[in-house]
């Protein structure tokens, strides 16, 4: 599964936010996007999923395996959105629905794209539970989001995000409000199970030292365009862009809370 | 929401309360549409203002009538009132907060508008006005208290389910490819359901008393249909003489109104899994 993004320009609100920005995930890839605030980061993963908020615009093109994105009727893009692409968003704190247990809400995907039944929905969130190594699945499901800790919470979007084995995974500063050490137990998760699917990953940051240990290919915007793209590694040692040497200095300068023994992945 | 919720609800006070004063009005109203004691209109001149007895149990009033009886089967009335305004209420309510939330965007500023000139007339007056061109009618009583009281709704829904529209769960129910309508029913109806919930039961309250009060001026319901209202004004001019027959109707409309309010309050934390208290939930959190 292949996204292309080609001279992608966001209209918000009479500015406009993103100014023809391109890029090609291939299959497969990890694929990472970075960017400070407002440079038009989330924008993007938003015209992806067609959800842009009221008043925001996007023109040129988003293709998935060569079908354009941009445009396309409502209907037909709810398909796709949770089967060919999963989401996780940022913020676990409102990323579920208080009212609604753990298991029906990992279920929902399934449940909604008809891929189980009423009476598989609890198997369903048992396994999608356990995928995402939540503790106790067989308990945990029948509990409210209020009980469970940001970690698992998170944990809880990513196993919705993965219920159809989506080709590509679109995550959104999906660490940000996680402790340090919650982070790096979600990102392995992430490491495993991209590795274990195969989707392509598409992970949005801002923090470059996490984008060094989950992706390969990274893209710098900057106040809405790519200033610079290339593999992690190269980005890393020789940034080119101003804006990229101060994400790596910004990454270097924090690193000593990731400096430490490797985690058991 | 789950099916822990009637539980919940008889472990408060209040809901106990609630439950329990709103099963004795649903019982009484149902029982007093086969069978009253007494003829609650049957006039008896040799026996006008008599206190409680063992054949009145509440004494009569200035026309000999069996004040036991008539509030017994005024009961009908109000709850009758009361459902079907508070249904009309959340219907017109809903709608309109729906769509001027989430409809279309030319529709929305006025939908905005309409409420807020609606609010402005108060629910008594919208029901004196209908009762002028219609004659006075129970109907008018709950038209008049749906659309009045609906519109407070609105208001108030409105401004929630932008709340909840924003928020980071129907997002991710979108990105999970749920449709419009689907969010509507399956998460934000749900997570204003609460305010709905106490919104709803304030507005049976108040057409309890909305019934009362027009019915007590002569513009709600017809002399043929009892009322609690109708006997308070029947009464008022001998209150300072005979106040305790007085106390009856009166205490009527207070206790069931209040039932409303503590019912819906009560009904409102039991419904919200975060605001439980019990042992069990507290237990389980990790």
């Amino acid at each position: 599964m292949t996204l292309v993004v080609r001279d992608l320009v966001i209209r918000f609100g009479g500015r406009t936010v993103v100014d023809g920005v391109d890029f090609t995930v291939p299959d497969g890839a990890r694929f990472g996007v970075i960017g400070g605030s407002g440079s038009g980061k989330s924008l993007t993963v938003l015209a992806i999923l067609g959800l842009l908020p009221e008043g925001a615009s996007a023109t040129g093109s988003i293709a998935l395996d060569g079908v354009e994105l941009l445009g396309m009727r409502e209907r037909e893009l709810a398909r796709i959105r949770g089967r060919r692409i999963g989401t996780v968003l940022q913020d676990p704190q409102t990323a579920l629905d208080p009212l609604r247990t753990i298991g029906r809400q990992l279920a929902e995907p399934a449940r909604l794209h008809g891929a189980v039944s009423r009476r598989g929905a609890r198997a369903e969130a048992v396994r999608l539970a356990s995928l995402v190594r939540l503790p106790e699945p067989e308990r945990i499901v029948d509990r409210y989001p209020h009980q469970l800790s940001g970690g698992q919470r998170q944990r809880v979007a990513i196993g919705m995000a993965l219920a159809l084995s989506p080709a590509v995974l679109l995550v959104d500063e999906p660490t940000t409000a996680l402790d340090v050490t919650t982070q790096a137990e979600v990102l392995s998760l992430f490491d495993r199970l991209v590795a274990e699917t195969g989707a392509s990953l598409v992970f949005v940051t801002h923090d470059l030292a996490v984008l060094a240990r989950i992706s390969t290919e990274v893209l710098v915007l900057s106040a809405g365009r790519a200033v610079e793209s290339g593999p992690v590694d190269r980005l890393l040692a020789a940034p080119q862009h101003p804006v990229t040497a101060g994400l790596v200095a910004a990454a270097r300068a924090t690193s000593f809370t990731a400096s430490g023994p490797e985690d058991p992945a | 929401m789950s099916a822990a919720w009637p539980r919940e609800l008889l472990r408060r006070p209040g809901g106990v309360l609630g439950v329990v004063v709103l099963a004795v009005l649903i019982v009484s109203a149902v029982v007093a549409t086969f069978w009253t004691p007494q003829d609650p209109f049957a006039t008896d001149p040799f026996h006008r203002w008599q206190g409680p007895s063992g054949a009145h149990l509440l004494g009569t009033d200035g026309v000999g009538r069996d004040v036991f009886s008539y509030v017994f089967a005024a009961s009908r009335t109000a709850l009758l009132v009361a459902v079907l305004s508070s249904l009309v209420a959340g219907v017109v309510g809903v709608v309109l907060a729906a769509v001027g939330a989430l409809g279309p965007r030319w529709l929305r500023e006025p939908v905005a508008v309409l409420i807020d000139v609606l609010i402005a007339f108060p629910v008594l007056l919208i029901a004196i006005m209908l009762s002028a061109v219609l004659g006075p009618s129970l109907t008018e009583v709950v038209v008049a208290v749906g659309i009045g009281f609906g519109v407070n709704i609105a208001r108030v829904a409105r401004g929630e389910i932008r709340r909840v529209a924003r928020s980071g769960y129907v997002l991710a129910a979108r990105a999970a490819g749920l449709g419009p309508g689907r969010v509507l029913t399956d998460h934000l109806l749900p997570n204003i359901a609460p305010v709905l919930i106490v919104q709803l039961s304030l507005s049976a309250g108040v057409a309890v008393l909305s019934e009362a009060g027009l019915s007590f001026l002569g513009y709600g319901a017809p002399p043929s249909t009892p009322s609690w209202g109708r006997l308070l004004g029947d009464l008022q001019n001998y209150v300072t003489i005979y106040p305790l027959t007085a106390v009856w109707p009166g205490l009527a409309i207070t206790v069931s109104v209040l039932a409303c309010n503590l019912f819906g309050d009560a009904l409102r934390e039991a419904t919200d899994p975060r605001l439980r208290t019990g042992r069990r939930e507290r237990r389980r959190v990790r």
